[in-house]
């Protein structure tokens, strides 16, 4: 279980987190969400050992994270680099190495991720000559080579097209299954409904929202109504306990404080004309999140 | 294997199979089977083809004593007598037949006189030749003139008896001094050299790592101080292996050169094979300490920058170090015994270069190389410590063109990181 109990991290004057309580049980895939700024990324250098909390401590299964566990940890940062001058052999060698495994184990670890991703072909050319989306997979694999018992993924998905998130995103799952504990950080809250089920959601280093998906969005008790119809929709917006609307290219969306709106916008359209679509939706993470930080990033 | 270990060979390995590194070891390898060979490769550039000097001789018995003394100094020159008029001659020179033209003759008080003409008068050493030839035949025929014979001849030139002895028991002899003086030449330029290399080699691996952005999973899985003495010591290892490389193909090259030619080689010339093994014991510790120095601060400074372009920023003020280091050691070279030179060998940055040169040149009581070495490995320590803090903290930001400033964050970053350096 990973532990972040009471951490500040003050740079000088500025304070990047602030009080961040964190459990994370073992096996579990864990989202962290934030702006740019937010504190994600020192969180996690955090959790590495490579800065030191200010406050607060941080603990994997009980002890401190330091050198001396480093091979139980994977790490992918947000900020890709391999050497681009190294092949991709000789390069996940020189990490896996440093990460205390044997070059057999290794090299075996190194074709079956290879063979997974589809890039067997790559094993001897040269980092540099590789797609952005292959060294990404080069890259993910680094940090998962030495089958590590917690790993951290800063932005796992950022510049991969569908295909390869689809297969990075398998991956994942399969690490968990096989009892990884799994901390990412995205702006794409859809990777983040999907492979998650407990998040936090950082701004300004402080946690706004935490706990399970599920509770989250209940917590969050706004809901969203989403009409179709062959009329005039844009009436409905003034209907009382309606928050925001947004406009769709055939219909309406609009968010109620409480799921009884919705029944009162049900009855609204009652009689108007032929009603294409009308469903109460859970509210997106998306809506949470731009409610809770207030700007979208990407 | 230890992390340390790993970070080391990694970089011993990925290095020595460079191209830059091939490529100059290479280079150096064929300079030096160059200039160890120098007596064969110009005897082949025709050093054997002798010159054709058509003499016109109008004192009438000065040719043959001419031809006499151009033998005895073992000069490649051919003087014939020339029958034809001084017309024809130069129009023999001029056409390429002849390679010079000499004209005998007398003065009014009867002395011999030569005038040398050729198509230019850039061969120098002919031109000497030839004139040293005269020289010893006008002295001779002057002797003869005022009665000298040649046993009393012989005497006015004989050279001066002149011993130089030094009383202490432990002065280097004149030609110790001399090995020394060659060893501390080649020894200067080889650090000069290494320095330059593998300093911006190191600067430039940090900067590469950090541009690359692989250096935060490195640090996160190998401590930044481990990491950075890996290297220090793995490129070490390539500067010792490279002089390897270069000591035994120069030997190599010096053995083939006097089988080829049967004359000494140029290790023989020099005495190269009697320099002391303390000697060369004390160059070896002044230059892995010496790049041991400059190494930990190139990496330091390395790790200050973001990008590989920076680099040439940075090593502007070691290289100002080491060439000033070099220029007081050239100083130094002819005045050993200097003040200036003996406190500036006090000075860390200076110490692997210029201890070296006392030590070699003069009889230094041990305690002053002692204390150079001392104060050396001292610097040593103090600048790994604060390379380290420096590192641990630099190799985290990015961004910001190298300055003091920037110095005074890694610090700072790193203090507060303190620790954590123990891990």
């Amino acid at each position: 279980m990973l532990t972040i109990k009471d951490v500040r991290k003050q740079f000088g004057s500025f304070t990047a987190v602030e009080g961040l309580n964190l459990e994370i049980p073992k096996g579990e895939i864990f989202g962290l969400l934030g702006a740019n700024g937010a504190g994600k990324t020192t969180t996690f250098r955090m959790i590495l050992g490579l800065l030191t909390p200010t406050r607060g401590e941080i603990s994997w299964n009980e002890k401190e994270i330091s050198y001396e566990t480093s091979d139980l940890v994977g790490y992918l940062p947000e900020e890709r680099g391999l050497y681009p001058k190294l092949t991709v052999r000789e390069q996940l060698i020189y990490l896996g190495q440093l990460r205390g495994m044997s070059r057999t184990l290794i090299q075996e670890q190194t074709e079956k991720w290879l063979k997974r991703f589809g890039a067997e072909e790559y094993l001897n050319k040269k980092v540099e000559s590789l797609s952005k989306g292959n060294q990404q997979k080069i890259q993910f694999i680094a940090a998962v080579l030495h089958r590590p018992e917690l790993l951290i993924l800063d932005e796992p998905f950022s510049g991969l097209d569908p295909v390869n998130v689809e297969l990075l995103k398998n991956a994942v799952h399969e690490l968990k299954k096989e009892g990884t504990t799994i901390v990412f950080s995205s702006h794409r809250m859809e990777h983040v409904e999907e492979l998650c089920e407990h998040l936090c959601i950082m701004h300004k280093g402080n946690s706004v929202v935490h706990g399970s998906l599920k509770d989250i969005k209940r917590a969050f008790g706004k809901k969203n109504v989403s009409v179709k119809a062959d009329f005039d929709l844009r009436y409905l917006k003034d209907t009382k306990g309606v928050l925001k609307h947004r406009l769709t290219a055939d219909g309406i969306t609009l968010q109620v404080e409480r799921e009884e709106v919705a029944n009162d916008l049900f009855q609204a359209i009652q009689a108007k004309g032929f009603v294409r679509k009308f469903e109460l939706e859970e509210p997106s993470l998306n809506d949470i999140f731009i409610e809770k930080v207030g700007v979208v990033h990407e | 294997m230890n992390k340390f270990m790993i970070v080391m060979m990694h970089t011993y390995r990925s290095k020595i199979k460079s191209k830059p590194f091939m490529i100059s070891t290479l280079i150096t390898i064929a300079l030096l089977f160059v200039v160890t060979n120098m007596n064969e490769i110009t005897k082949m550039f025709g050093g054997e083809e002798e010159a054709k000097v058509g003499v016109i001789d109008k004192t009438g018995n000065t040719l043959p004593v001419l031809k006499e003394q151009l033998k005895a100094a073992g000069a490649d020159i051919k003087a014939e007598a020339f029958s034809k008029s001084e017309k024809d001659a130069e129009s023999s020179v001029l056409n390429g037949e002849l390679d010079g033209l000499l004209i005998l003759d007398k003065d009014t008080s009867g002395m011999i006189t030569g005038s040398y003409k050729a198509e230019d008068v850039t061969n120098q050493d002919l031109i000497t030749d030839i004139e040293m030839a005269l020289q010893q035949i006008k002295n001779k025929s002057a002797a003869e003139s005022i009665g000298l014979n040649q046993e009393q001849l012989a005497a006015i030139y004989l050279p001066v008896t002149f011993e130089k002895d030094s009383l202490s028991d432990t002065a280097k002899s004149e030609e110790e001094a001399a090995q020394v003086y060659i060893l501390v030449y080649v020894l200067l330029f080889f650090m000069y050299m290494s320095v330059m290399m593998y300093g911006s080699m190191i600067a430039v691996e940090v900067a590469t790592e950090k541009s690359s952005r692989v250096m935060e999973i490195l640090i996160s899985s190998v401590s930044p101080v481990k990491q950075m003495f890996g290297k220090i010591f793995g490129i070490v290892l390539i500067a010792l292996t490279q002089l390897a490389v270069f000591v035994a193909a120069g030997i190599t090259s010096a053995k083939l050169n006097e089988r080829l030619s049967g004359s000494e080689s140029i290790i023989k010339e020099f005495k190269l094979n009697e320099i002391p093994i303390p000697l060369i014991i004390y160059a070896l510790l002044f230059f892995v300490l010496g790049f041991f120095l400059y190494a930990t601060l190139f990496a330091m400074l390395g790790s200050l920058i973001t990008r590989v372009e920076e680099v040439n920023n940075i090593m502007t003020p070691v290289v100002i170090l080491i060439v000033a280091a070099f220029m007081i050691a050239m100083y130094g070279r002819e005045n050993p015994e200097s003040g200036f030179v003996a406190g500036a060998s006090y000075f860390p940055f200076f110490t692997p270069m210029l201890m070296l040169l006392r030590v070699g040149m003069l009889s230094l009581p041990v305690w002053e190389v002692a204390l150079g070495i001392g104060v050396l490995v001292g610097a040593i320590l103090l600048f790994a410590v604060i390379g380290a803090r420096v590192y641990r903290g630099g190799v985290l930001m990015y961004g910001n063109a190298p300055s003091l400033k920037l110095f005074k964050q890694a610090i700072l970053l790193s203090k507060q990181e303190k620790k954590n350096t123990t891990g």
